[in-house]
C-alpha cells in the first residue's frame, strides 16, 4: 500500500512540469493567440511610423504647446528606447488587458465548452493543480504579450530614431544601457500589472461553461473598471480598483525611482491575485463538471 | 487506475463524511478572509502611523521659533506631499488659466517656473525636492507619466518639461545679487513647508498668537507642533496654521492651514519621506536633451524683472493672491491678518492692468454668475469666495482681495473713499 502511494506520489513535480508544459504548448500553438500578439507586436510599429512622419518636416513630435498625447511621445525622435515606454502606456490601458482577458477567461470555460475538461481531469493531476498551472500558463501569456509590445517598440525605434544615452523624465542623464535595463524593469512590472486581471478572469471562467461568455465578462469587467477610475466623484474606491495604478511604470523613468505608486500597483496586483484565485480555487474544487 | 479516484481533495474529504455545503462554504471562506485581512490592513495601518506623538524636552514657542530661525540645513532630499483645497467649484481647468492668464501672455514655455506655479495652488501635488548647499537645489513635480524639474546649479537655473520636452533657462549672477535673483527663482515655485513657514513666519506680531503644542511623528522625524493663530479673529478667515519642527534640524516638515470655517485643511504641505544625507551629484547636472525646445529668461517678455511688493504682500493672498500679486503693485488697507490688498485696474488700462488675471476673452459675465452682489459706501461689486480668499470687484473697476471675510472686504472698500 505504501509503496503503490510513493509511486504514484515521487513524479510528482515531474508531472505537474509535463501539465504546464502541455498547457503552454497548446496556448501558444493556437491561432488567437498568435493572432493576439501579432495585433500587439503591429502598435509600436504604428506609432513609430506615425510620429516618423509627422516629425519629418523637423517640427516636434506632438502637439507642441498642449503637451497633450500618448506618454513620452515628444522624446521618440531624440531616442529611440522612447518608443518602448510610448507603446506600452499606449498598449496598457486596452490592448493588452484585453488580450489577457481572452486569455484567462478561456482557460477552464473554453475546456468546458470543448468538452475537453473532464479528461483534463481524469488525469491524477488534481483541480488546484489544474487551476494552477492554468493560472501560470496565463502569467506566462502576460509575460509574453508586454515582451512582444517592447521587442517590437525597440526594433521600431532603433530602426527609425536615434539611439544614445537617455534624459530622464526628472531631467537627468543614464547610459543606454541603463536605460536598456530600466526599459526591461518596466516590461516586467506592466506584465505583473496584469496578474491580477488575470486572476479575475480566471475565476470568470469557473463560473461558467461558456468561453465567449467568459472572456466577454473579464473585458466587459476591464471596460467599466477603466471607466470607473475616470469618474472624480469615486476617487475614494479608485486606489483599489486593479488598473488605477497601471501607468505607474512610468515612475521608473524617473531619477531617482519613485517607488510609491510602483509598489501600490504591486500590493493591489497581489491583493486582486489572492482574492480571485482563491474564489476560483474554492469554485472550481467544488463545483460539479459536467462538460 | 479509476477515474473516480483522481480528484485527490473531494474523495479525501468525502471520506471524512463532511457534507458537501459546509466544503463548499469553507472554501469561499477563505476569499472572504483575504478580503478581510485586507480591508483590516488598510484600515488599521494609517491609524498605528499617525498614533505617534514622541516623548521630547519641553520648548517654548520662542525656542521653537529662534530653532527655525536658526536651522541651517545644507543638505537633504525628500517627497513633499501638497493638497490645496480652495473649496473654489472644479472648472475643468479653467481657474489655471484664470490665474496664469497674466503670466503667460500667449508666448509662455511650459517649462517657465512661473507658470508651473499655478498648477501647486490647486489639487493635490506630490513634490520631491534636493538641496546641496546654497548653489544646487532642485525641485520636481510629479505628473502623470512625466515630471517638471526646477535645477538651481551654480550659475544656471533651468526648468525642464518633459511632457512637452521643453527646457526653459535663466542665469544668476556671480555678484551680491545672486541671493536676491536666487530666492526669486526659488520662491517662485513655494514647494517646501519651509518655504511656507518662513512667508508666515515673516508676519509673526502682536496680532498673532503662537504657541507649542505637543509632538508629531511626520515621515519618521520627531517633531514639534508650533500652532500660529489669528489673536483678534475678526475680519481673517484664517483659523490656525500648524506647522511641525523637526525637533533635532529645527526644519519645518509639515504646514498645514486651516480656514476659520472650520473642515479641511486649504493648504496642507508636509514632508512623507525626508533624507538629510548628501543627495547625488548628478541629480543637479542637467544637459538639454536633444531637440528640446529651449527658452532663455530673458526672451520672455520684460515683465520679470518689476514685481514690486510681491513678497511683503503675498503672505495674506496665499499662492492665488500671488499671481494676482504680481500683476501690478497693489496698495495694502489694514494690516496684519486683516491686509486687503487693492488693485486699481480702472479704465486708464495700465499695461499690468487687474482684467488681464482673469483671462483671456470676455468673461466678466460669466464671472459675475460666481460672485455675490454686495454694494455699500463705495457703491456695487460682486464678491468671489472662496474657502480662504475672497475678492471683491466694484463696478468701477478696483479689486480688493484678502484673506478676510465678505464683511471685512466691505468696510476695507468703505473705507478707501
Amino acid at each position: 500500500m505504501s509503496r503503490a502511494e510513493t509511486a504514484v506520489r515521487s513524479p510528482r513535480p515531474l508531472r505537474t512540469l509535463g501539465l504546464l508544459r502541455s498547457e503552454l504548448t497548446t496556448t501558444f500553438r493556437r491561432w488567437r493567440t498568435l493572432a493576439l500578439l501579432g495585433v500587439l507586436a503591429a502598435v509600436p510599429v504604428l506609432i513609430g511610423a506615425a510620429v516618423r512622419i509627422e516629425t519629418s518636416d523637423g517640427s516636434p513630435a506632438g502637439p507642441g504647446d498642449g503637451g497633450e498625447g500618448p506618454a513620452f511621445v515628444a522624446q521618440i525622435t531624440n531616442n529611440g528606447l522612447f518608443l518602448v515606454f510610448t507603446a506600452l502606456a499606449v498598449t496598457l490601458p486596452f490592448f493588452l488587458p484585453m488580450a489577457v482577458g481572452v486569455i484567462a477567461g478561456d482557460a477552464i470555460a473554453g475546456e468546458a465548452h470543448a468538452g475537453t475538461l473532464r479528461y483534463l481531469l481524469v488525469a491524477p493531476a488534481g483541480r488546484t493543480r489544474l487551476l494552477l498551472t492554468k493560472y501560470a500558463a496565463t502569467v506566462a501569456f502576460c509575460l509574453a504579450a508586454t515582451f512582444v509590445v517592447a521587442v517590437s517598440a525597440l526594433a521600431v525605434g532603433a530602426l527609425l530614431f536615434p539611439l544614445g544615452d537617455l534624459t530622464t523624465i526628472s531631467g537627468t542623464r543614464i547610459g543606454f544601457t541603463e536605460g536598456l535595463g530600466r526599459a526591461l524593469l518596466i516590461a516586467l512590472v506592466v506584465a505583473l500589472s496584469l496578474t491580477g486581471l488575470a486572476a479575475l478572469g480566471l475565476f470568470v471562467s469557473t463560473l461558467t461553461n461558456s468561453g465567449i461568455a467568459a472572456m466577454a465578462a473579464t473585458v466587459g469587467l476591464l471596460i467599466t473598471v477603466q471607466i470607473l477610475d475616470q469618474i472624480p466623484q469615486l476617487h475614494a474606491v479608485q486606489p483599489y480598483l486593479f488598473s488605477h495604478y497601471w501607468l505607474s511604470f512610468a515612475d521608473l523613468v524617473r531619477d531617482p525611482v519613485h517607488w510609491d505608486d510602483l509598489v501600490r500597483n504591486l500590493q493591489v496586483q497581489a491583493l486582486y491575485t489572492a482574492v480571485f484565485g482563491s474564489a476560483a480555487w474554492a469554485r472550481f474544487t467544488t463545483k460539479d463538471i459536467t462538460a | 487506475m479509476a477515474p473516480y479516484g483522481s480528484d485527490d481533495s473531494i474523495g479525501a474529504e468525502e471520506a471524512d463524511g463532511r457534507p458537501a455545503g459546509r466544503r463548499r462554504a469553507v472554501r469561499y471562506a477563505v476569499p472572504v478572509a483575504v478580503v478581510g485581512m485586507a480591508a483590516a490592513t488598510i484600515g488599521l495601518v494609517p491609524a498605528i502611523a499617525d498614533s505617534g506623538s514622541p516623548d521630547l524636552p519641553k520648548i517654548t514657542a520662542q525656542q521653537l521659533i529662534e530653532k527655525i530661525a536658526r536651522s541651517d540645513v545644507q543638505q537633504m532630499s525628500g517627497t513633499v506631499r501638497i493638497s490645496t483645497d480652495l473649496g473654489l467649484p472644479d472648472l475643468g481647468g479653467l481657474e489655471k488659466g484664470l490665474i496664469s492668464g497674466a503670466d503667460k501672455g500667449g508666448e509662455g514655455s511650459s517649462a517657465d517656473p512661473k507658470s508651473k506655479l499655478t498648477e501647486l495652488a490647486f489639487g493635490t501635488h506630490t513634490v520631491r525636492v534636493a538641496t546641496d548647499g546654497p548653489d544646487r537645489q532642485k525641485i520636481s513635480l510629479i505628473e502623470d507619466a512625466a515630471e517638471y524639474s526646477l535645477i538651481h546649479n551654480g550659475k544656471d537655473v533651468w526648468g525642464y518639461d518633459s511632457r512637452s520636452n521643453e527646457v526653459f533657462h535663466g542665469t544668476v549672477e556671480d555678484d551680491g545679487r545672486t541671493h536676491d535673483k536666487h530666492d526669486k527663482h526659488r520662491s517662485e515655485v513655494p514647494a517646501t513647508p519651509k518655504d511656507f513657514a518662513d512667508q508666515l513666519l515673516k508676519s509673526v506680531d502682536d496680532t498673532t498668537s503662537v504657541t507649542v503644542d505637543g509632538t508629531a511623528q511626520v515621515a519618521g522625524r520627531d517633531a514639534y507642533r508650533l500652532v500660529v493663530k489669528p489673536k483678534h479673529a475678526s475680519g481673517t478667515t484664517v483659523g490656525a496654521v500648524s506647522i511641525a519642527v523637526d525637533a533635532a534640524t529645527g526644519l519645518p516638515l509639515k504646514f498645514t492651514l486651516t480656514p476659520a470655517s472650520g473642515g479641511a485643511a486649504v493648504v496642507d504641505a508636509g514632508f512623507t519621506r525626508i533624507s538629510y544625507d548628501k543627495p547625488a551629484a548628478s541629480a543637479f547636472d542637467f544637459t538639454p536633451p536633444k531637440g528640446a525646445r529651449i527658452t532663455e529668461e530673458k526672451d520672455r517678455g520684460k515683465d520679470a524683472g518689476k514685481e514690486p511688493g510681491k513678497d511683503a504682500h503675498s503672505r495674506d493672498l496665499g499662492p492665488a493672491g500671488k499671481g494676482l500679486a504680481r500683476s501690478g503693485g497693489p496698495k495694502i488697507i489694514g494690516e496684519g491678518w486683516n491686509a486687503v490688498a487693492v488693485f486699481d485696474s480702472g479704465a486708464s488700462g495700465t499695461e499690468d492692468g487687474t482684467p488681464r488675471a482673469f483671462g483671456h476673452g470676455d468673461p466678466s459675465r460669466f464671472l459675475s454668475s460666481l460672485g455675490d452682489r454686495v454694494s455699500g459706501a463705495f457703491g456695487k461689486g460682486t464678491v468671489f469666495s472662496t474657502r480662504l480668499i475672497n475678492a471683491l470687484m466694484t463696478d468701477d473697476g478696483k479689486v480688493y482681495v484678502g484673506a478676510v471675510t465678505k464683511e471685512a472686504l466691505v468696510k476695507a472698500a468703505n473705507s478707501e473713499r
